[in-house]
């Protein structure tokens, strides 16, 4: 009897299910509104990359053909005819600016997290012009070249436009390496030099192997983010004929500033081809983030164990 | 006797070098000089850059001087120029895109570091990020074919009737080509770099701060308000800054949507155009070479801009070691 009196004197009950109330229910309901405020944020976000690679997917792979990939575009626009040309010179321009800016990116990662010490004052020099060769805009460094290179030729040039998008792709390069370069374990190090191993011996046979797959995949990324770089194109390199070219030193065709001048026509017949083009183009960089992100995944596991 | 003070001397400074002589081979310092090398080139041309923008702006700077800023005609043909409605449109085409990418950006980021189970994180993240790889031409015709056109019939009619008193949203014309519209695209591309660089700062927050406050009885929204924005509060600054940097420079999305005003319309509904938009636009076939210089101009504002946004988020972020992908 004592028991049940003095459960009654307690201003709450013991045995009530545990639900919030007043004050606490308040807190609850505004933070459940926050979180499903972030759900329906990702979601957004998730929501417009599918919506922009679903429409592409539509559009374009009605363009897509054997023949699409294998014939060059008509002489003076028009429906029909394929995008050889423009792929090949793209490829071409893409890779030998990688061939430029990965081992130029390269180089300066090593002498940032190899040679400089902790308070360099090199180094802080270095990262602050990397920092800002990132921040200016792309259609900027088109204009640089065009001073650069392209009056002095008096032509446009696939080169031209190589060496556009290697200043893009340096600061990319020189920051993922860095990355893995620091995940390198230092006792790898320790123990090269305690061989007596020269510094520049264990970078090349020890430290660069180890980190190999992740400054591969930052080259990956970079020429992904690269190959649909259009403005410093349009500026350097859009004066080609729809002929099949590998001369490097002269106006080269190319994908971005084909899309960019068909959907800025006014006549719709070049829209089809230029769909197809946009599919290309968006399959290969995205399909090259996905398998460079993998690749990262796994070297990242095996340096860290 | 008398060499004897130096003799110590000389054995030190020879030991000196012969550790000198170790420690730097031919190699090293063969690698070392590659380096370095590389590194002045970077640094020689970042300096080129500047250099051949001031010098490709000079004539315009010297017929125009700063009025060029504020001058709203764009009259290659009068050989009339002036940055004003460029400048009017880079501002709202950005000031758009931030108001809308910056709440949005960090509650992705808050929902990718402190909600999502791992599983989902480890696909959402990458999706994301994903949408910055989109590449701006096909974005720009994205936004051309698909965007406009909806934002014509679907969005402009709604936001006129229900914010057409404000003046900012006009009737709607006759295309979705906008600034509203570049506004919008510009989202797109600034939403993924402000949210990765925040959640990564998230991730930053120490556990034993949300845990304390947790277990103090504070729900996750209050840990969110209490515990981790506070502490990262200059870092998502500085991302937004980033983020900013990137709007300021976009060319080609821009072009594509924007429909090449020239003067400045009230309306967002309407056209209009934006530094980068205006070079892009311009470039391939001037008709006068003070054209070329005037070009090289926007391009000079363009580049201040993108040096300024840079220092500003350096600086802010100076305490914050997080891994800057874009």
């Amino acid at each position: 009897m004592t028991s049940i009196a003095r459960s009654e004197a307690l201003p709450y009950d013991p045995t009530a299910p545990l639900t919030p109330s007043g004050n606490l229910r308040r807190r609850l309901v505004v933070s459940r509104i926050a979180q499903g405020a972030a759900v329906a944020a990702a979601f957004i976000a998730v929501a417009a990359l599918a919506l922009v690679t679903f429409d592409v997917i539509k559009a374009g792979a009605s363009a897509l053909s054997l023949d699409f990939l294998i014939q060059d575009p008509p002489q003076f626009g028009g429906i029909g005819g394929g995008v050889r040309s423009n792929i090949v010179g793209s490829a071409v321009i893409v890779f030998l600016a990688g061939v430029i800016a990965v081992p130029i990116g390269v180089l300066i990662a090593i002498y940032m997290t190899e040679f400089a010490g902790p308070k360099s004052r090199i180094a802080s020099a270095l990262r602050l012009g990397l920092d800002l060769m990132q921040g200016i805009p792309s259609i900027v460094i088109g204009l640089f070249v065009l001073g650069l290179i392209v009056k002095t030729q008096h032509k446009d040039s696939g080169f031209a436009g190589s060496v556009a998008l290697a200043i893009i792709m340096v600061p990319l390069v020189a920051r993922s390496t860095q990355e893995v370069l620091r995940l390198v374990p230092s006792p790898l190090r320790e123990a090269s030099d305690a061989l007596g191993v020269d510094r520049w011996r264990s970078i090349i046979t020890v430290i660069l192997p180890t980190a190999l797959g992740g400054i591969i995949t930052g080259s990956i990324l970079a020429v992904a983010r690269a190959a649909g770089e259009t403005a410093p194109l349009l500026v350097v390199d859009s004066t080609f004929g729809p002929h099949l070219t590998f001369n490097w030193f002269g106006p080269m065709p190319n994908v971005p500033v084909s899309i960019l001048t068909a959907s800025d026509s006014l006549n719709p017949a070049g829209f089809p081809r230029a769909w197809g083009e946009a599919l290309v183009l968006l399959a290969l960089i995205l399909l090259a983030n996905i398998g460079a992100r993998l690749l990262y995944a796994r070297s990242r596991r095996k340096l860290t164990g | 006797m008398s060499a004897s003070p130096a003799a110590p001397k000389n054995r030190v400074s020879a030991f000196i070098a012969d550790r000198r002589a170790i420690e730097r081979s031919r190699g090293d310092q063969i690698l070392r000089g590659l380096c370095l090398l590389a590194g002045l080139l970077t640094a020689a041309v970042l300096f080129e850059i500047a250099y051949q923008v001031i010098t490709g702006a000079r004539p315009a700077i010297s017929k125009f001087g700063l009025s060029f800023l504020w001058h709203t005609d764009w009259a290659p043909n009068l050989g009339h120029f002036g940055a004003g409605v460029m400048l009017y449109g880079t501002a709202v085409t950005s000031v758009i895109a931030m108001l809308i990418a910056v709440p949005l950006s960090i509650a992705i980021a808050l929902y990718l570091a402190m909600m999502a189970p791992g599983s989902v994180r480890a696909v959402v993240g990458p999706l994301v990020e994903m949408l910055a790889a989109i590449p701006s031409v096909i974005l720009g015709f994205w936004g051309l074919i698909y965007l406009a056109p909806y934002v014509h019939t679907h969005v402009e009619p709604i936001l006129y009737d229900t914010f057409g008193f404000l003046g900012i949203f006009g009737p709607p014309q006759t295309t979705g080509l906008s600034t509203f519209t570049a506004g919008l695209i510009l989202t797109v591309m600034i939403v993924p770099i402000i949210a990765s660089l925040s959640r990564d700062l998230f991730l930053t927050v120490s556990r034993e701060l949300i845990e304390g406050a947790e277990a103090l009885g504070a729900t996750r929204w209050e840990v969110i308000r209490g515990v981790v924005l506070p502490s990262t509060i200059s870092g998502v600054a500085a991302a937004t800054t980033l983020g900013l940097g990137r709007a300021l420079g976009e060319a080609i999305a821009v072009v594509s949507v924007i429909g090449t005003a020239a003067q400045i319309h009230k309306s967002l509904f309407e056209t209009g155009n934006t530094l980068a938009a205006r070079i892009a636009n311009d470039i391939q076939y001037p008709v006068s070479g003070l054209q070329v210089d005037s070009i090289f101009y926007l391009a000079l504002i363009l580049l201040v801009f993108g040096v300024i946004t840079n220092l500003i988020a350096r600086a802010i972020a100076r305490r914050y070691d997080v891994h800057r992908s874009f």
